[in-house]
This record gives structure tokens, C-alpha cells and sequence, in this order.
């Protein structure tokens, strides 16, 4: 399994780099995912996006689909690339802790 | 594993798949680990799934590049330590040119950018039209991206998106073509860019575009939206060149006419006469005598919804959804129209589902009410055999 290390923090992660320990989540190691996807500091907007990824994640069990999100953060899909440049599946979800989404964002 | 006797990967029963008189792929595989070792990891780990009956890919990677959601399918071995050069072997997809034309620079081009940052294998072109690029390292995709972004070319789609529109290569070499397909397939390319790279829907959403009903694309088995030029008037006939045909041996009442699905069609010996309200439009006779016939003036598309090949449920066909757009309002109408479905469909489509089954588990009536279209007979196919339907004459009397 790869490890991914952030000053001196191991994480277990698969091959595209998703979190494998859910639980071990927190805002602290939302911010050392962000180095790995190009985002060089977390915004309010950002974390908006990653809380209510997160939390429809805990409610559900799943990620939220594209649209949803939109939807619920009030933002075009192109301002969730601005913040995400990876986009919402690869890159918000990824912040968020969340395992490799398999079908909708 | 390996052949002793020449250091090359036993490849016995991927070996048979050479024999015949057909293009294989593991030849093409074969001729490409001459230089590269990802097609030598390639062919070992084919072998073993061959041997096994079982794939080594493992499902659903997640990457790609910075802007884009889509445009890249991740791909792993769960072999790595036995087959490392192809423990990542993500494939890239190139939207390619409408009507698949490149001057042989571009494709040296392609071809250098893949050598220096994949395995140098392509397949040109994939079924969804893409070039596809196949074989590489995560850490390859976002400099592939950029060297190709620089000479001009762009990721194409994948995933819950518009994929890469498609057409037939029409007007530029063919004289069917009742619209221009490359023109309409550029247009629709360049109006759904966001749709295309950035996946917001609930499934894939394919269009192609046939510029006549021999339909070269398979839009009506392949695509979401499938628009096939069609013409609303007379076939053209050509007198001089049907004797032609005639005096050269073409037995015009076996050949034609009798195999006119509609029987629409006449021959004296002399002259031929088509019933043109009779004609469906099926091509046939202009194939059998292109000199002589050919579609008529008054020329344009018909707009079909929700094919699919058989993934997640089986096989669909298309449906016509609007009979007749003249060629020079396809543009604008089609923009209107994928509105109101794209609407439609993320209102009430559940996840991966396609718009065609979307169709069938709402029904057709509640999906031309939810998108504001009225029902016409051309809708249903055989409107004539259909009980449903019922025909008046001109002057008001049932038929
Ligand atoms: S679909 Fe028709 S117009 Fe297009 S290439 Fe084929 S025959 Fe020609
Ligand atoms: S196009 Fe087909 S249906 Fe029409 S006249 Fe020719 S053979 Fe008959």
C-alpha cells in the first residue's frame, strides 16, 4: 500500500492517493492533502465544499452527485475546478477523506 | 516466463491470435516491444490472462489532469511486482479532428509527444472516435497534456460527460452527405467544451452525426443524440445513366426495385419511376446505382434520441425525436433541443442511467411532455402497420 508523507506524517493511501483511514480525518490533514492537488491554501471556499462532501459522506455513505454539490454550495461547476483544479471527484473528495468515489462526482 | 532461447515473452496462446488473414493486435503489440518495455510487460501480463481466463486490470483509477475531470482512464496491473513497466498504464484520450483528416506532421507529432511520455502504443482511432493513447505513468499525464495543449490538441472526453462528438467524414468526400457533418461535429465540439471536460451529468452523453442514412458512424445503434441527414423531397434520378446501368447488366428490377423495402419503385425496361411519398429513405437504391440517383435537393437531418450499446442494461436503437430540421437550422435547433433533455434528464435520471433509459422507464409520452415536443407518427416505427395511429385522409375521412 503507498504511503503518502507530509512532514513527517504517514498516511496510507491507494494509488491515486485517496485516503485508506477514513477515520483518521481532520481539518489538519485536509491540509496537507491540498499540497497533492495543486491547491496552495484552503479558502472558506474550499472548505465548504470539503464540509458538505464530508458531511454527506458521514449522512450517506457515498459522495454527493456533481449536481447536488452545485446545487448545495451554490457554486458553477467551473468555480469547483477553480478551487479544485482536479475537479470535485479527484480533487474535493480526495480533501475531504473520502475513499476513491466510485460513480458519481 | 520468458522463452529462454531468445530472451522474449512466451506469448504461446496470444500467438494464435496472429494466425488468419486479419490485423492483430498482438502483432502491432509485438512490433512495438521492440523498442518499448511497457509493450513487453504488456504482452507477458496478456499471456497470463489468457492462461488464467482472468484480467489483470484493476477497476476504476481516478486520474488525470489539472482543469479537467475527464479525458484519461486510470489503469493499474494487480500484477505490479511481476509486470512493473505496466503497474500504471493509464490511457489518454485526444479528441480527434472531425472526419479523422491529419496531415502526416500531426501524426508524427502525436506519435513523438506518446514515445517520449507513454509507450509509444495508440489505437487510432478508439469506437468512441478518440485517438487513444495507451500506456502511461501518473506522473506523465499533466506534461503529455501540456506538449499536446502546445501543438494544438485537446483531451477528449470520458466519464458521466459529453464524450467526444463523431461524425461521418460527409461533404469533404462524400456526395451523400445532406448536411455538413464535420462542420456541425466541430460546432457541437466547440459549444459543449465544459460539458465535455468537466463530467456533470449522470452518465455519458454521446452525439454523432451521419451526414445520410447509410449512417457510416452507427449513430442510431452508438449515440445519445444521433443526427442523420435525410432529404424532405424527390430522389434525384439520372434517365441516361439508369440505361447505363441497364446496358452494363445491372438488372435494375432484381437488384432495385424489388429489393426496395417498400416496393416503391418501377422499371419498364426503359424508365425508372420511384413513388417518392412510398420511399423511406433507406439508401438502397442510390448504393446499388450511385451515377444514376442520388438524395434530393431539399436536404437536412433527422434528430434521433437515446441509443446505447449493451453496458449497464441491453442494446438500444435510437428513436426519432424530430423528423426534419432543414441543414442551415440543425445548429440551432439541436442547441435548443440537448437543453431541454440535458433538463429533463437531471431532473428525473438516476445515477448511470442514459438518456435512452431514461425513455423507456418514464415512457416516450412523458419525456416529449417534459421536454415540450409534440408527438408525430414519424415517431413510432411502421406508423402504418401500428393500430394506434390513426391516419385521415386529406379531406377528413379516416384511412
Ligand atoms: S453516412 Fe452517408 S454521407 Fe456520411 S460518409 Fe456514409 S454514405 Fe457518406
Ligand atoms: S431509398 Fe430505399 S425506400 Fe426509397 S426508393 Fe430507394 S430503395 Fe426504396
Amino acid at each position: 500500500m503507498p504511503v503518502f508523507e507530509c512532514e513527517g506524517r504517514m498516511y496510507e493511501v491507494d494509488e491515486d492517493g485517496f485516503l485508506q483511514e477514513p477515520e483518521r480525518w481532520s481539518q489538519d490533514v485536509a491540509k496537507d492533502f491540498a499540497q497533492t492537488e495543486a491547491i496552495a491554501d484552503l479558502t472558506d471556499g474550499h472548505w465548504k465544499v470539503i464540509n458538505y462532501i464530508r458531511n454527506y459522506y458521514l449522512q450517506f455513505g457515498i459522495a454527493p452527485m456533481v449536481r447536488k454539490l452545485c446545487k448545495e454550495t451554490g457554486y458553477k461547476l467551473n468555480e469547483i475546478y477553480q478551487l479544485f483544479p482536479s475537479g470535485p471527484a479527484k480533487g474535493a473528495c480526495k480533501l475531504a477523506g473520502l475513499p476513491k468515489p466510485t460513480g458519481c462526482v | 516466463m520468458d522463452d529462454a532461447s531468445n530472451g522474449k515473452p512466451k506469448t504461446e496462446l496470444l500467438d494464435q491470435l496472429e494466425e488468419g488473414p486479419w490485423p492483430s493486435f498482438v502483432k502491432e503489440i509485438k512490433a512495438a516491444s521492440q523498442g518499448s518495455e511497457k509493450a513487453t510487460d504488456l504482452l507477458r501480463q496478456l499471456e497470463r490472462s489468457y492462461e488464467e481466463r482472468k484480467g489483470h486490470w484493476k477497476h476504476g483509477g481516478m486520474v488525470g489532469v489539472l482543469g479537467y475531470g475527464g479525458g484519461v482512464i486510470g489503469r493499474y496491473s494487480d500484477l505490479p511486482e511481476e509486470f512493473p513497466q505496466v503497474a500504471h498504464f493509464h490511457t489518454m484520450r485526444v479528441n480527434h479532428p472531425a472526419g479523422w483528416f491529419y496531415t502526416s506532421d500531426a501524426l508524427r507529432t502525436i506519435c513523438d509527444i506518446w514515445e517520449r511520455h507513454g509507450s509509444g502504443m495508440t489505437n487510432m482511432h478508439g469506437s468512441t472516435g478518440d485517438i487513444i493513447l495507451l500506456g502511461t505513468t501518473t506522473d506523465q499525464l499533466e506534461p503529455t497534456f501540456q506538449e499536446l495543449a502546445q501543438n494544438g490538441f485537446d483531451l477528449g472526453g470520458s466519464g458521466s460527460a459529453v464524450r467526444t462528438p463523431n461524425c461521418c467524414v460527409g461533404m469533404a468526400r462524400c456526395e451523400w452527405a445532406c448536411f455538413d457533418t464535420m462542420k456541425l461535429c466541430y460546432d457541437v465540439t466547440q459549444a459543449y467544451q465544459d460539458e465535455l471536460h468537466r463530467p456533470a451529468f449522470a452518465y455519458k452523453f454521446k452525439f454523432k452525426f451521419a451526414g445520410c442514412p447509410n449512417d457510416c458512424v452507427a449513430s442510431i445503434a452508438r449515440a445519445d443524440l444521433s443526427v442523420i441527414g435525410t432529404w424532405k423531397d424527390d430522389i434525384q434520378v439520372d434517365d441516361a445513366e439508369v440505361a447505363n446501368y441497364a446496358a452494363a447488366g445491372v438488372d435494375i428490377q432484381k437488384e432495385v426495385c424489388d429489393l426496395c423495402p417498400t416496393k416503391t419503385m418501377g422499371w419498364d425496361g426503359k424508365k425508372l419511376s420511384i413513388d417518392n411519398r412510398e420511399c423511406v429513405h433507406c439508401m438502397h437504391c442510390i448504393n446499388v446505382l450511385p451515377k444514376a440517383l442520388r438524395p434530393g435537393k431539399e436536404r437536412g437531418a433527422v434528430v434521433l434520441i437515446g441509443a446505447k450499446a449493451p453496458i449497464m442494461q441491453g442494446a438500444l436503437l435510437s428513436s426519432v425525436l424530430i423528423p426534419f430540421v432543414p441543414a442551415e437550422e440543425l445548429l440551432d435547433t439541436l442547441k435548443e433541443l440537448v437543453k431541454r433533455i440535458w433538463d429533463f434528464w437531471d431532473e428525473y435520471g438516476t445515477n448511470r442511467e442514459r438518456v435512452g433509459e431514461l425513455i423507456q422507464r418514464v415512457g416516450m409520452p412523458a419525456f416529449l411532455d417534459g421536454i415540450g415536443l409534440e408527438p408525430v407518427p414519424e415517431m413510432v416505427a411502421a406508423p402504418r402497420d401500428n393500430p394506434y395511429i390513426f391516419f385521415e385522409t386529406k379531406n377528413g375521412g379516416a384511412k
